[in-house]
């Protein structure tokens, strides 16, 4: 945990709440459902009432990147859960005393460092496969382990699953209707193709049936998805991101509409600040001269070697989806360890020989490509694989300030030709 | 030439501009769900070196006037459409012997064991016919595999189309056009290295910049 992240003063709120989530109108089940968890525990003196440590993270974009870092927390997107007037607002919408609604949350890294130090204990999280895609797995690990209460919503058993006391089945956008907002402010409709197999159901059906079973059914009366939708663009109004006159029925007819929709009828805002008009009160941009800060971890005689972790075209996140479809197997079938001409002839590699990359947290072996389009004091190791194939094994817990971002990017290694019978 | 062949009606043309992929799998993945050969990709996508580079190229039918495929088919299991389009061996006809795979100047028709027949791109007969793009054509994101009328080209595109290719001595002509970075100067010289050359800078990137 950084000591000068926003969230840390948070660290008192009752109820620590990560929301991460494409979808604004998740995100917006997604805090009430926490909320009404802690209530109930709350009124029914359960044992782990007084902490009522518990926290929910729901991700469906499935590594931690730098835009749902900037969510975190929000209700919906613009609207600050830390803004008297816009917590008032919401509650107001959802019927409930603003005094009920939990304050600000975790980001993802911070989340899991809380749930290591036992100050969470308990989590319920959709779509979050932080045993692959969150840094240094082996503590990821044994946070996960440390959860006195865990259960996952996800489409498939996913690494992360396999740490939950009670999995739930949930759905694929195939097998779902909603909208997702994309990151040039484009609210789309998604509709379902086929519906749910076997026991598997719709996420917000799930939120529902929990929010009933703690005992807050009566402000989860909804029928379909377009009734939350609604609900979303009654928040929204007056705020950044103001969806009031999205519908369905326009974002079906127009191909998507652009935020902010402040009335009925607005056409929507395909590109923001048009004419130069910023968002400060002068009207102007300001450009943000951000100070050199180095890495958490640098080089040194013992491990040499920079390591930087990124992704491969033919795999998405963490690979809950991707590896399981064979087409997209092939082009990819495991990671690859690209190094440097120059690198691979002082440590006697040649493509395709199993090189040994170590660090400080861990290691991992694999074969080596050997491309000149890599920095010679530089490795590249896709992320995208469980266990040992898990390039996430070696990178650090760091986190950038600002963004709460991990440093996946850099982190000090040594590679070595893999010995003889090294499995990977 | 273009004009001669494509300019006396709007039919559509498809293009394919190398210098333009950027490696996404996209019209892989987008060939393989076809109806008509579902599971198989009869696109190629190859990495041009990739110990040196990161770029990558498609490859797809060219649909040559007087195609080589069916010049060395044992069996006359390859045939043209009306269009000019080359069609997969012909099921019935098709011995599997892969001559064709081998004799093809772009390396475009794939032997397929478990059917035991050659399949290749038809530029997806199916769709185009009906004035739908190619699926690789309708899923490209940077338009390196483009479908559109000939104007529209000029209008929207950088560089001169090109359906002339010399190996060695066999001058093939091709229904497809590739995308070159001069207009003047003849075929594309394969295996002699060539005059032409692809677009340095197909987005107008640098030119802008500058």
């Amino acid at each position: 945990m950084t000591e000068n992240t926003p969230n840390t003063q948070q660290q008192n709120t009752p109820v620590p709440v990560l929301t991460i989530a494409p979808d604004t109108a998740e995100r917006y089940r997604v805090e009430q459902v926490v909320h009404e968890l802690a209530q109930a525990q709350h009124e029914a003196g359960e044992p782990t009432a007084p902490n009522a440590n518990a926290a929910i993270a729901a991700q469906l974009n499935d590594t931690l990147t730098k835009d749902e870092q900037k969510v975190v927390a929000d209700f919906a997107k613009q609207i600050d859960i830390s803004n008297p007037e816009h917590r008032a607002e919401v509650a107001a919408v959802w019927g409930v005393d603003e005094s009920e609604i939990p304050g600000k949350g975790l980001p993802a890294q911070a989340l899991i460092e809380a749930i290591h130090a036992g100050e969470i204990k308990g989590l319920l999280s959709i779509c979050f496969n932080p045993a692959v895609s969150a840094p240094d797995t082996a503590f990821t690990a044994e946070a996960l382990d440390k959860l006195e209460f865990y259960a996952v919503i996800d489409f498939f058993l996913s690494e992360t699953a396999r740490h939950a006391d009670v999995v739930l089945p949930g759905s694929l956008h195939e097998e779902d209707e909603g909208t997702s907002t994309t990151g040039d402010g484009r609210i789309i409709k998604i509709n379902a193709a086929v519906p749910p197999p076997g026991e598997a159901r719709r996420d917000w059906e799930i939120l529902l049936d929990i929010a009933e079973r703690l005992g807050r059914g009566e402000h989860f009366r909804y029928s379909n998805t377009e009734e939350i939708f609604d609900e979303l663009c009654r928040a929204s109004s007056g705020g950044k991101a103001d969806y009031t006159g999205a519908t369905w029925e326009r974002i079906e007819a127009e191909m998507g509409l652009f935020w902010p929709i402040p009335e009925v009828g607005h056409p929507g805002t395909p590109r923001l600040y048009e004419g130069g008009h910023f968002a400060h009160p002068d009207g102007r941009a300001r450009f943000h001269a951000v100070p050199y800060r180095p890495p958490a971890e640098v080089v040194d005689d013992e491990y040499p070697t920079w390591l930087t972790t990124g992704r491969v075209v033919s795999q998405y996140l963490s690979g809950t989806q991707t590896r399981r479809i064979a087409g997209l197997v092939a082009q990819n079938p495991e990671p690859r360890c690209e190094i440097h001409p120059i690198l691979a002839d002082s440590l006697g590699v040649a493509d395709g020989d199993r090189v040994t990359v170590r660090s400080r947290r861990g290691e991992i072996t694999l074969p080596a490509a050997v491309v000149t389009t890599i920095r010679p004091d530089t490795v590249f190791i896709p992320y995208h694989w469980p266990g040992r194939q898990a390039a996430n094994q070696l990178t650090i817990r760091a986190v950038d300030p600002l963004s709460n971002m991990p440093e996946f990017k850099v982190a000090a290694v040594r590679v070595e030709r893999a010995e003889e019978g090294d499995e990977p | 030439m273009k004009a001669a062949r494509y300019g006396i009606d709007d039919r559509p043309i498809f293009v394919i501009d190398q210098s333009r992929c950027i490696g996404c799998e996209a019209c892989v993945q987008a060939c393989e769900e076809c109806g008509t050969h579902r599971g198989r990709s009869l696109i190629h996508l190859d990495r041009i070196d990739r110990a040196a580079t990161t770029q990558t190229a498609p490859m797809v039918c060219m649909h040559c006037e007087d195609p080589t495929c069916a010049q060395v088919c044992p069996a006359d299991a390859i045939k043209q459409n009306e269009d000019g389009v080359v069609q997969s061996a012909l099921k019935p006809r098709c011995i599997g012997c892969s001559n064709c795979v081998l004799a093809c100047p772009f390396g475009v028709p794939k032997y397929f064991a478990e059917v035991d027949q050659m399949m290749k791109c038809d530029m997806c007969t199916d769709r185009t016919s009906e004035g739908y793009a190619p699926m690789c054509a309708s899923v490209c994101p940077s338009e390196a595999l483009w479908y559109g009328t000939a104007d529209e080209f000029q209008e929207t595109r950088r560089g001169a189309l090109v359906d002339g290719w010399l190996f060695g001595h066999q001058h093939v002509t091709t229904k497809v056009f590739a995308v070159v970075d001069d207009v003047e100067a003849g075929p594309i010289d394969v295996v002699g290295g060539t005059a032409r050359s692809w677009l340095d800078d197909p987005f107008g990137l640098e030119e802008g910049a500058s």
